[in-house]
């Protein structure tokens, strides 16, 4: 039970992020639940590479040779890295809705219809 | 965005700034032996530039730093990073091949294992990118708040 | 040259990469310099796609490994025969996936130095468009899906800015932001299938996990994950929704890359079924969840695409109604070669005809955006209802977007007609009424481009448009060599199907050998 702990975790964070992004009728609080998605994905790979009573890859402090291998951490800093750079593109594109459009709800950013 | 700050804010950020800094270095400098690395440390200092931003006013803070700089950050770090995985072909090894891994001489020490003080000079290229990626990260995120930052106060300006 | 050989997979991501980072510093030293470097970066990267395509037609599946010494070592001694680092598989199929992106590329570029001229921002534009075209080759050319999804990210974040980039009063911005949404959401579901497949079998790396597929229940789940991502990302009917916004709202250039773009992730998908569940999925219930897909798609599309009076909306409805046909080739072709009743030439057919329809559909609808953008840049609108008499000024820009009208409708001798013929004839063999149905999409293709061609080049010449003048050379020659395709495609398919739709036709099917080509026959 305590293992699932993480997943379920994961599971409830996935779900809010996608019940913001398709119930919410602000275009940040849309990106709000991307980002919150984002975040419940990185979870997810990383409470997969969690090992009991292993050693974490630090060459610095660890003890012996046997390490657990880095991968899903290393996937996790590239999506979060990525994670960054979707979250200011979507944010400077809705400064410039804004600019022009004077709001952030969805129901009036509907230039492009049909 | 245009106001500035108290002057114990100000001060405060001024005195932080540097530690900031400093600390954002030291985790791109050890990226290859510690948790953290090119991002992070890039990210750490750009926070140290928006400490900045928010305490300052805009038009100070652009008479310190110009625009041009932290694009120039950006650029020459990008630069630097495909420029050291591609030197890896003329030297006829493969893309992002880590031609200086245990080689001696510059970050060419092999790794020692065990509980140790982080020898800096190992890793092969992999301090060159993390350097490379802290540069690019610190010019990135700080050009992106600026021109964030800008648009807001400004509506004719921007992107 | 022999260093520069065996790196070329590597430097058809390399190059673009380069270059796009070089850009900002090139355009200080004037517009001139930064439009030749841009030129020759993307021309070094399609002939490196070219040659690496011919490669691979000539002696078969590339493996490259990143960041090793040699070209032959593949798997590293000490990981007890996984490929633990990053690997670009180049088999027939992404030989002919490359192929498409390398002439698309060239062309776009080509055509939007010289359309981008009175616009600002140019460093930036320029930058964006390498980093695409950079992307989608990695796309194309990965054998390792979290590397996948990076590309896939490249690629997204690069084509919502370019979407984006003439703001337009901030309408091009909401697709631009509908575009990135879209995609990061795609791209997160995409992330949470690579997690469950990496939680199964500790890998990567597409051969390596196709090789030890079980089909549990997370597999299932990662595979429908993997199916909704990449159906949003390649605008199938019912995530169709951002197509028409972005695809009207980006400079036409990027339109047309843009379609590249949505066939890479259409590309994966067929990867996905056919190779990483190779033999393992139920190929019936797949193909035929692909076939409707795919008919919902064409019928959709084209009967949004009639009352449209926007060109580049009319013509990105067409996309998905296009699309529609490659994906009811392709699932015709999955659920034909399981069947026992059929004979195994229909699949190959139907499958054969799908992809001949990607290539086709990628150098015909480029060659239409293209033609709406000189009609943008030249009129300065879109809107059909204020365009009309074009014809009189701009003969060539006419004669081009006749062909890539005609093509898209299927008429002979153009190459849509040859590709959807053999979608015809296959899928008449499997159930005519899918067959009836693609034939009246096509009608109804031509129908609606015969409306806008008339509206848009026929009649008297418009006071408004008096002194309308051709467009410049490059966009011309961009156009031509777009044109010159279609033509040639149309007049002699069965060698282009010979050359290079069978082998790719045949490398999706066969599984197994795109698995030993990376474990070497483990």
């Amino acid at each position: 039970m305590i293992d699932n702990l993480p997943f379920l975790v994961v599971a409830i964070t996935i779900l809010l992020g996608l019940y913001t992004i398709l119930f919410r009728k602000d275009l940040i609080k849309m990106i709000m639940g991307i980002s919150l998605l984002e975040s419940g994905v990185n979870l997810f790979l990383i409470a997969l590479g969690y090992r009991w009573d292993s050693i974490a890859p630090i060459f610095t402090g660890a003890p012996s040779l046997a390490m657990v291998m880095p991968t899903v951490q290393a996937l996790t800093l590239t999506s979060i890295v990525i994670g960054v750079a979707t979250l200011a593109l979507l944010l400077s594109m809705v400064m410039v809705i804004y600019r022009y459009y004077r709001t952030t709800d969805v129901r009036e950013v509907t230039k492009l219809q049909g | 965005m245009s106001d500035c700050m108290s002057k114990i804010i100000r001060t405060t950020a001024d005195i932080m700034f540097m530690f900031i800094v400093v600390f954002g270095f030291y985790i791109v400098l050890h990226g290859h032996l510690t948790p953290g690395g090119g991002f992070q440390g890039g990210a750490v200092i750009a926070t140290g530039f928006i400490l900045l931003i928010v305490a300052h006013k805009l038009d100070d803070f652009l008479g310190w730093f110009k625009k041009k700089a932290f694009q120039n950050f950006e650029m020459s770090g990008l630069i630097l990073f495909i420029g050291t995985a591609l030197a890896a072909i003329p030297l006829g090894y493969l893309f992002f091949m880590n031609f200086l891994s245990g080689a001696g001489g510059l970050f060419g020490q092999v790794v020692p294992y065990g509980v140790n003080p982080g020898f800096l000079n190992t890793a092969g290229t992999i301090p060159i990118m993390n350097i490379a990626v802290g540069i690019e990260v610190l010019g990135g995120l700080s050009i992106i708040i600026l021109y964030m930052t800008s648009g807001i106060s400004n509506h004719e300006e921007g992107e | 040259m022999d260093i520069l050989f065996d790196n070329l997979p590597g430097l058809l991501i390399a190059i673009p990469l380069l270059g796009a980072f070089l850009t900002p510093l090139l355009s200080r030293a004037g517009d001139s310099i930064r439009n030749a470097w841009v030129l020759i970066v993307t021309g070094l990267s399609s002939v490196c796609g070219l040659l690496v395509a011919s490669q691979v037609l000539e002696t078969g599946t590339i493996v490259y490994t990143f960041g090793v010494n040699t070209v032959s070592n593949i798997i590293p001694p000490d990981s007890g025969g996984i490929p633990i680092r990053i690997i670009f598989t180049i088999d027939p199929m992404n030989a002919f996936m490359l192929i498409i992106a390398a002439i698309v590329g060239f062309c776009i570029t080509l055509f939007s130095v010289s359309s981008m001229e009175r616009l600002s921002g140019k460093d930036g534009f320029f930058t964006l468009v390498l980093l695409l075209i950079a992307g989608v080759y990695g796309m194309i050319a990965t054998g390792d899906l979290f590397n996948f999804f990076v590309f896939l990210e490249i690629s997204s974040l690069a084509g919502a800015a370019l979407v984006a980039y003439r703001i337009d009063k901030g309408v091009a911005a909401e697709a631009g932001l509908k575009y990135a949404a879209l995609s990061t959401i795609g791209g997160m579901l995409f992330l949470v299938g690579v997690g469950l497949l990496f939680a199964q079998y500790n890998s990567l790396n597409m051969a390596v996990i196709a090789d030890r597929m079980q089909l549990t229940g997370l597999d299932i789940i990662a595979f429908v994950l993997f199916f909704t991502a990449l159906a949003m990302k390649c605008g199938a009917v019912p995530m169709h929704f951002w197509t028409p916004d972005s695809y009207a709202m980006a400079p036409s250039a990027i339109t047309a890359f843009l379609v590249v773009s949505s066939q890479a992730s259409l590309y994966a998908l067929f990867r996905v079924c056919f190779t990483l569940y190779g033999g393992q999925i139920n190929p019936l219930t797949v193909g035929w969840v692909i076939i409707i897909l795919g008919i919902l798609s064409m019928f959709i599309g084209v009967t949004m695409a009639i009352p449209q009076k926007d060109v580049k909306r009319l013509m990105a409805y067409h996309a998905v109604s296009q699309t529609g046909y490659m994906l009811l080739g392709v699932g015709v072709g999955l659920a034909a070669l399981s069947s026992t009743c059929l004979s195994q030439s229909i699949g190959v057919m139907a499958l054969k005809g799908g992809l001949f329809h990607i290539m086709n559909h990628a150098i015909y609808k480029g060659l239409l955006f293209l033609t709406a953008g000189v009609i943008m840049y030249r009129c300065g609108t879109r809107n059909l209802n204020q365009l009309g008499g074009l014809g009189h000024n701009m003969k060539w820009t006419m004669v081009f977007f006749m062909i890539g009208a005609l093509a898209i409708a299927g008429i002979p001798p153009f190459n849509g007609f040859a590709s959807k013929l053999m979608i015809y004839e296959s899928t008449f063999l499997f159930n005519p009424l899918l067959a009836v149905i693609a034939m009246v999409v096509s009608i109804l293709t031509l129908a609606s481009f015969v409306k806008v061609f008339h509206s848009m080049f026929m009649g008297p010449k418009l006071p408004e448009y008096e002194n309308v003048k051709e467009a410049p050379t490059p966009m011309l020659i961009a156009m031509g060599i777009l044109a010159i395709l279609v033509v040639l495609f149309g007049i002699f398919p069965q060698q282009v199907v010979d050359a290079l739709v069978a082998p790719a036709a045949s490398a999706l099917i066969d599984y197994q050998g795109y698995i030993s080509a990376v474990l070497g026959g483990a």
